[in-house]
């Protein structure tokens, strides 16, 4: 069920230059939220609500946790808000990702700021999770140290070799795929790398999930400005990210 | 709620607030937060004869105190509003206005005509969308055709006909009262202002259609203007819409002369929006003693 209201942030953090992490206090949210979900935050002085992929849920203590990037004056504005501020947001938003019975093992991937929504999902899977994650640089590297926590095994990528190993993520994923086959890939970031990863991922039978971003407006699928390129049984036709998606079967989605 | 009763075309509405087409889908999301029934009315996603895809994205940019949109009518055609949308709705106790869109004369007329003998309470014909390239504005922005194309689907409706007007003209009260003396029975607007934004890194517009339509608190000032002037200037109701956000706005527009109105971006920034100004409308017209809102219309007294 969707819900809009002002909760209280219970933390703030400056993960790096510009990405900031809060959590909000939000039981009947938290009850209800799954990894890969969204939420649309409203940034005061601004006419549309901020769009944010939800990092992480913590159940017990009934808050979310979002990690979110200054793009635009928007999202600056959300950045100025404080421990103890109330923000106002509407969510759980869109579909979550799949998650597999226990025992599969999943690979994780997230490119810069795709990153948060995969803290979400490897704690579904713990020690059966495996997250690569990649960065410009060592300045702009964040939650290594949450996804170890969950028992996830790390896979850190610089473009610039500053941090982890040298290259892209997609280097990664490939000689993981040479010795091993996960049960699913999860992946959220620029869509020239879930481009990629889908191809990767189909070439070996894998199932894969994509998460999407898009501008958008209403948030819940009435206003239908979040269009993306979809196809299914040979068809192609408009779909929006915050209803139908934002985690898409890869297979699905239309890479331009 | 008898103080917000109003009559409108002949249909009984338990108040003027109707969330405005292609903010509202079919009302199926925002049924999460309050019952429908809250509603005076719902007007539905703009329905084509054929489903359409609409335009290719990006489809929104943030503009101040608004946003422009260039959806382009994406919808499921009138078949499955009909078989699928329809049969919901007429169970949600409020009323349902049918928003029509055909890129010819021929297709709006076939569109009403498919309309007769189902649970539509109003047609409302929109000769004013921005963001096709047949049809819509183009319709809209001409005395002569929208008087056409009013009087074409007015020989086959069986329904209260209300005809959605364009801002982007150079005199709408010339254009409402062609579609009045072609047989509308009400008029609504205002449609959103076509506005551009451009991303001045890029140089490329920020809509893939490069122009789309205005809508929100900013062309507030802009709908109780032409709501004004048209209420003026025709003897049929008129509905106000165009960046009404709170009750004192609804209360405003209808003021200017609007016998119902139409919220529509605000829903986005508020989903609550339409029933907190029901709510506020209903405490204005018990602190102000007015036995019913239909009272303040068109009651502005100028200088």
């Amino acid at each position: 069920m969707y819900r809009q209201g002002k909760y209280p942030i219970i933390a703030r953090r400056t993960l790096a230059k510009g990405i900031f992490d809060i959590e909000i206090y939000c039981p009947e949210i938290a009850a209800e939220a799954k990894a890969g979900q969204f939420v649309q935050a409203a940034a005061e002085g601004f006419f549309l609500r901020r769009p944010i992929s939800i990092c992480d849920i913590n159940k017990q203590n009934g808050s979310i946790r979002l990690v979110f990037e200054v793009r635009g004056k928007g999202t600056d504005k959300l950045s100025e808000l404080n421990n103890g501020s109330l923000i106002d947001i509407i969510a759980p938003l869109g579909n979550g990702f799949r998650v597999l019975e226990k025992g599969k093992k999943c690979v994780c991937i997230g490119g810069g700021i795709g990153t948060p929504p995969m803290l979400g999902i490897a704690k579904e899977y713990g020690e059966n999770a495996t997250v690569i994650s990649g960065f410009r640089n060592m300045a702009a590297v964040i939650l290594q140290e949450d996804l170890r926590a969950c028992g996830a095994h790390t896979i850190l990528c610089t473009d610039d070799g500053s941090a982890g190993r040298k290259g892209f993520v997609t280097d990664a994923l490939t000689e993981i795929l040479a010795n091993e086959k996960p049960d699913i890939i999860y992946a959220c970031g620029p869509m020239i790398m879930l481009k990629n990863i889908t191809k990767m991922a189909a070439d070996s039978g894998i199932f894969c999930q994509v998460s999407l971003e898009q501008r958008m407006a209403c948030g819940v699928g009435a206003c239908l400005v979040c269009v993306c390129r979809t196809v299914k049984d040979g068809e192609e036709f408009n779909s929006h990210v915050c209803k139908d998606g934002p985690v898409f079967d890869s297979r699905e989605v239309v890479f331009e | 709620m008898s103080r917000l009763n109003v009559s409108f075309c002949g249909v009984d509405f338990k108040n003027p607030v109707i969330p405005a087409s292609g903010t509202f889908g079919y009302g199926r999301e925002y049924e999460q937060f309050y019952p429908l029934s809250r509603l005076g009315g719902i007007s539905v996603k703009g329905t084509t004869l054929h489903r359409r895809e609409g335009n290719p994205g990006p489809r929104v940019a943030e503009t101040p105190s608004g946003m422009l949109n260039s959806v382009g009518l994406q919808n499921g055609g009138v078949d499955k509003f009909i078989n699928y949308e329809l049969p919901n709705l007429v169970t949600k106790d409020t009323r349902i206005v049918a928003n029509i869109a055909g890129s010819t004369v021929e297709e709006c007329a076939e569109l009403a005509a498919r309309l007769n003998g189902t649970a539509v309470d109003l047609i409302e014909l929109n000769i004013s969308c921005p963001n096709v390239k047949q049809g819509g504005a183009a319709f809209g922005t001409d005395c002569a055709v929208a008087g056409q194309v009013t009087r074409a689907v007015k020989d086959v409706t069986e329904k209260p006909l209300m005809v959605k007007l364009s801002p982007n003209v150079t005199s709408i009260t010339d254009i409402a009262r062609s579609v009045e003396a072609n047989g509308a029975d009400a008029v609504s607007l205002i449609n959103t202002l076509l506005g551009m934004r451009i991303d001045i890194k890029t140089r490329r517009p920020v809509l893939k259609n490069n122009v789309g339509g205005l809508s929100g608190p900013a062309v507030f000032p802009v709908a109780v203007r032409m709501v004004w002037q048209v209420a003026n200037a025709v003897s049929i109701p008129v509905c106000g819409m165009g960046g009404i956000s709170s009750w004192e706005d609804a209360v405003e527009m209808m003021m200017a002369g609007a016998q119902t109105v139409q919220v529509g971006a605000a829903i986005f920034a508020d989903p609550y929006a339409p029933v907190k100004i029901i709510d506020g409308m209903e405490k204005f017209c018990e602190d102000n003693g007015i036995d019913n809102i239909s009272e303040i219309v068109g009651t502005v007294k100028p200088w």
